[in-house]
Formats: C-alpha cells, structure tokens, sequence
C-alpha cells in the first residue's frame, strides 16, 4: 500500500471512530432519563415562563422576546445537568479508559461528546417551533429577528455546554460537576452585571472588570436576540467554545499524564 | 510486538513502575505477576496508551504508543482493569458501538461479532443491559470487545476475575487459542492460571520486574524443585535415616496432611535414593512426586525480598 493510501486509510479509520463514539453519545441521550427529562423540563418552563412571567400576552406584541429572555436561565441549570456525566461518569465507571485505548485522539473524543449534546439540545430547541407558529398566526412578527434570537440561544447553548463539559473532566462526581458549572456559568452569564462587576472593581482593577464584562454571555446573547447577527457576538460565542473545549482536551491529556 | 524500555511511572516521590523491559513475541503469553500494588496495572495502562510513561517507552508492533497512538492502538485489544463498559447500552449495542469504531462494517463485521458472542457465550444475553449483568457476564463482554478486531497484541488486566471455574477454562482455552500469532500480556493473581494459560512468567513487585522466564524456569528457583514428597504411614524411622543421608538437606513433615517432603543438598538428583531407601525399609508408599518446584512459593520469596527494600525512590 502506498504512504498515501495508507494516510488516506487512516482518515477513513479515525473518522470511523469519530462518528462511533458520536452517534453512541447520542443514542446514549435517546435511552437515559436525564436526557429526556432536559428535554421535556426546557420545553414546559419554556412555554410556562413565556406566557406566566413573561407575559406574553398581556404585552400585545407579536414577537418572541419574552421566550427568549428566559433561555439563558433555563440554560443556566439544564445545561449543567446534561453536561455533568459527560467525563464524571466515564472516570466514575472506568470507561474513560476503554474510550481513550480505542483509535481516537482525545480531541475527537472530546469533540464528539460535544456535538452530540449540541445536536440533542438543538433538537429541544427546535420542539419550540410552536411558538414560532403561535406568533405568527396571531400577529406579524420580524422573522428575522426570531431567526437571529434562535440562532443566539443555540450558540450560548454551545457556550455553557462546552464550559460544562470541560468542568466535568476534573471529577468523578456527577454532583460536584453540576454545581461546579452552574457556578462557572453564572459567572459568565452575568460578567457584566453589578453583581460580578463590583467586587472586580472593590479589587481596584477597572480593566480586568471590563475586560471581563466583554466576556458577559448574557450581553452577547441580548445582542444578537435583537435581531442583529453581528460577527464579533457570533465569535464571541463561536472562541467561547472553542477556548473551553481545548481546555478540555488539555486537562484531559494532563491528567493521564499524572 | 510488544516492548518495553526504561518504562517508568513516577508519581510524586513514588516509583509505581520503574525500569520496566519487556519484550513479548508472538506465540507467546505472558502472565503478568505480583502483589496488588505492584504496578501490574500501571504499566499495562502505559503500554495501552491510556498512561502517558515518566521514562522510558512502550511499543506496540513497532508503534511507539505515545508518538503513534493511532497506530499502536489499533494493532491492541485492551481489557481494562475492572472490565468497565458502558452500563446503559445492551450487550449487542455495545459490541455494535465497539465494532463501529474498529471500522469493523458489513458482514465481515458481523461475522466478527457472531464468532465472538459465540465463543464468550454472550447469546442468552445479547438484549439485556449490561448493568443488570453478573459479574461474569460484565467481563466477557468488556472481553469481546478487547477481542473483536483480531488485534495482534492482547493487554488483558485480570480477564478471568469473577469467572467460575468453567468459564475460566473457557478463558484460557481462548486465549492458548489466540496466542499462536499474537503477542499477549495477562495480569493475574491466580498462579494456576499460568500453568493454564501462559508459556512465560514477569514477577513484578514495588514497580520493579523481579523474576521472567518460563514457568518452569522459575518453578526450578523454587526450593521444591527436586525435592521428593511422598504419603506413607508409620515411616518415623525412615525419615531419620533418609535425613542422615549426605545428599539430603533436610525432611520436612507437614502438620495437616501428613505428607513428608525430602530436600536435597545443593540441588542433588535424589530421587533414586529416597526411593531406594524406603523400599529397603519396607515402608508402604501411598504416594511418591517428584517436586517441579512451586510457584507460589518462587512468588512468595521474590516478593518477600522486595518488601524489605522501601518503596519510596530517594
């Protein structure tokens, strides 16, 4: 066989042992609770918070703003719980061991793992397209702003799913993972608010706080909920993953060297 | 096809595994031996590519497991200390998730698997979820998969543990089966399963190989290799005479069940004499061995003599 063959082969293997360990992730989703549990859970408070809290009636405009504004809270808590045994379990059960002997790179382990959640969550999230529906019928909502505000949530879901995903890897512990996350996560959800703001501030560095304020997922997301897709917003989210998700591979790679 | 230089694991100030060489051909088995904590897993891990070595490396087929993990990885069947597996899915759907990745497809993928479900006897259980599984069952599926693409390597971390006594002859069968063309490494604290299984020894102990050979090369380090046991009654005096001999060092009498084994000075050949003697005093054999030497005694001395030195690298 010649050296291209032969490369062009181990394209093919690796690519193999990608789609495996993805679409395993994701059967994985199709027959555990928990799973289906985020699933149902994100659909109900979502159309509960909609029409109680938000009062998307009452208001009597023709848009989704009061859908959307709560996708980052119901994030904050859903996305941790999915995330949690993505690592924990697989150092918990010692199967971390048989995924990484198989022929795959940690990055492609990491990255399926990922995508599977993503594609999942993508899918709970396109079962809100009744409300897309109910608007529609009962005004003439901006379309492209529901598109935009759609495609926001989806990326912030990536944002807080790769963050989880990446806490999970330091702990055998579901819960320690969980917790750790959502604390990770309402960090950077709300870096630019007061609340994290101001003890950035009592330490006397203004520029770490607004540097930090940039990095405010829930600033990115009201930005492009507005209905303007602006690059700089999409590759905030785009490096957030990005950033998280070598995080991963690096610790995960540190702590088989250890 | 397997090898070993320098293979070293260091956490902290502890040496887990230190200077470790091994070299495994094909066509032969190697039982991999020592007290828990003696680093039997952590260099199995090293040589499967799931530890990264301190010093030192590991090559699988040529493949160095760091530099060309693909590769080597490919080439090795691993079974995890544990026999960990995914406890959600059915047997079938993870033999299925295994052979996927192995890029094992279309029928010759299938007929793969079916060899495989049927040597491990995994029919009865092919739907269920492995978590409701019994411990047995649990290992020969996580076996299965180390199995499923006929690698040329074998790492098999304690594979007939929590196996009655059928299914570990199944086991050793299996692997004596498998072992014509491949290089394997098996783990194991039960020395029978040597005899069974392997045609060579590694005592580990404190991350250091100790002993390697053959079975019986270590068997003869034993200081019952030619000794002579034997089981007769009302033979008192027999032994104060076999124990006068110059050939003989000493006769030993053990308290539970009687038998009287005869060692020889400086590895003499006493046999003839010993047998020469008891008939000369007509002494009613009910038994008579020759000693090959045991191997849980040559394990018991090489570990006993690791233990006094410490643990802990200066």
């Amino acid at each position: 066989m010649s050296a291209a063959a032969s490369a062009a082969g181990d394209r093919m293997q690796r690519g193999r042992a990608f789609r495996g360990v993805f679409l395993r992730e994701l059967h994985g989703y199709l027959i555990t609770p928990v799973a289906w549990l985020f699933a149902v859970i994100f659909l109900l408070s979502a159309g509960a918070f909609t029409f109680y809290l938000g009062a998307f009636f009452e208001r009597g405009q023709a848009d989704l703003d009061p859908f959307f504004r709560f996708h980052p809270w119901l994030y904050l808590v859903l996305v941790p719980a999915l995330a949690m045994r993505l690592w924990a379990e697989e150092r918990r059960s010692g199967t971390l061991e048989l995924l990484l002997t198989l022929p795959i790179r940690p990055w492609q382990a990491v990255l399926a793992k990922f995508l599977a959640a993503w594609v999942y969550i993508g899918c709970a999230l396109a079962l809100t397209f009744p409300m897309w529906l109910t608007v529609n019928y009962l005004g003439q909502p901006d379309n492209g702003v529901i598109l935009a505000s759609y495609i926001g949530s989806f990326l912030m879901a990536g944002a807080f799913l790769a963050i989880s995903e990446c806490l999970s890897v330091l702990t055998r512990s579901q819960v320690i993972a969980f917790i750790v996350a959502v604390a990770v996560c309402f960090l950077f959800l709300l870096a630019g608010d007061p609340l994290v703001q101001q003890p950035l501030l009592a330490l006397g560095s203004g520029r770490v706080a607004d540097a930090f304020a940039d990095l405010s997922l829930l600033a990115h997301f009201q930005a492009i909920s507005r209905g303007v897709l602006d690059l700089g917003d999409v590759a905030y989210f785009v490096l957030t993953i990005v950033f998280w998700l070598a995080a991963n591979v690096a610790i995960l790679d540190a702590r088989r060297g250890g | 096809m397997i090898r070993t230089e320098n293979l070293g694991k260091r956490y902290g100030r502890l040496d887990a595994v230190a200077a470790l060489d091994l070299r495994v051909a094909p066509g032969q088995v190697l039982a991999l031996l020592g007290p828990n904590g003696a680093g039997k897993t952590t260099s199995m891990r090293m040589i499967a590519g799931f530890l990264q070595p301190t010093t030192g490396r590991a090559m699988v087929c040529g493949y160095d497991v760091v530099r060309e993990p693909i590769k080597a990885r490919r080439a090795l069947g691993y079974l995890p200390e544990g026999a960990p597996s995914y406890g959600e899915l059915s047997v079938a759907e993870f033999l299925a998730f295994a052979a996927r990745v192995r890029g094992l497809t279309g029928i010759s993928g299938a007929r793969r698997m079916d060899d495989m479900i049927e040597r491990l006897q995994l029919q009865p259980v092919l739907a269920q979820g492995i978590e409701t599984l019994s411990k047995g069952y649990r290992r020969r599926v996580c076996l299965a998969q180390a199995l499923l693409h006929d690698p040329p390597v074998l790492i098999l971390d304690e594979p007939t543990d929590g196996l009655d006594p059928n299914q570990q002859r199944e086991v050793h069968a299996l692997i004596r089966g498998m072992a014509r063309d491949r290089a394997i490494i098996v783990s194991t604290h039960a020395l029978d399963e040597v005899r069974a299984a392997c045609n060579r020894v590694a005592i580990l102990a404190k991350g250091r190989l100790r002993a390697e050979g053959t079975p019986a090369e270590l068997e003869s380090r034993s200081r019952y290799h030619g000794a002579v046991s034997f089981r007769a009654p009302a033979s008192a005096l027999a032994r104060e005479l076999l124990a006068r001999q110059p050939e003989i060092d000493t006769v030993e009498v053990d308290a539970i069940d009687g038998r009287t084994t005869v060692f020889p000075r400086d590895g003499q050949d006493i046999f003839q004499i010993v047998v020469k003697l008891l008939a000369e005093q007509r002494v009613r054999i009910e038994e008579l061995q020759l000693e090959r030497g045991r191997l849980e005694d040559v394990f018991r001395q090489i570990t006993d003599e690791a233990g006094a030195e410490p643990a802990v690298a200066a």
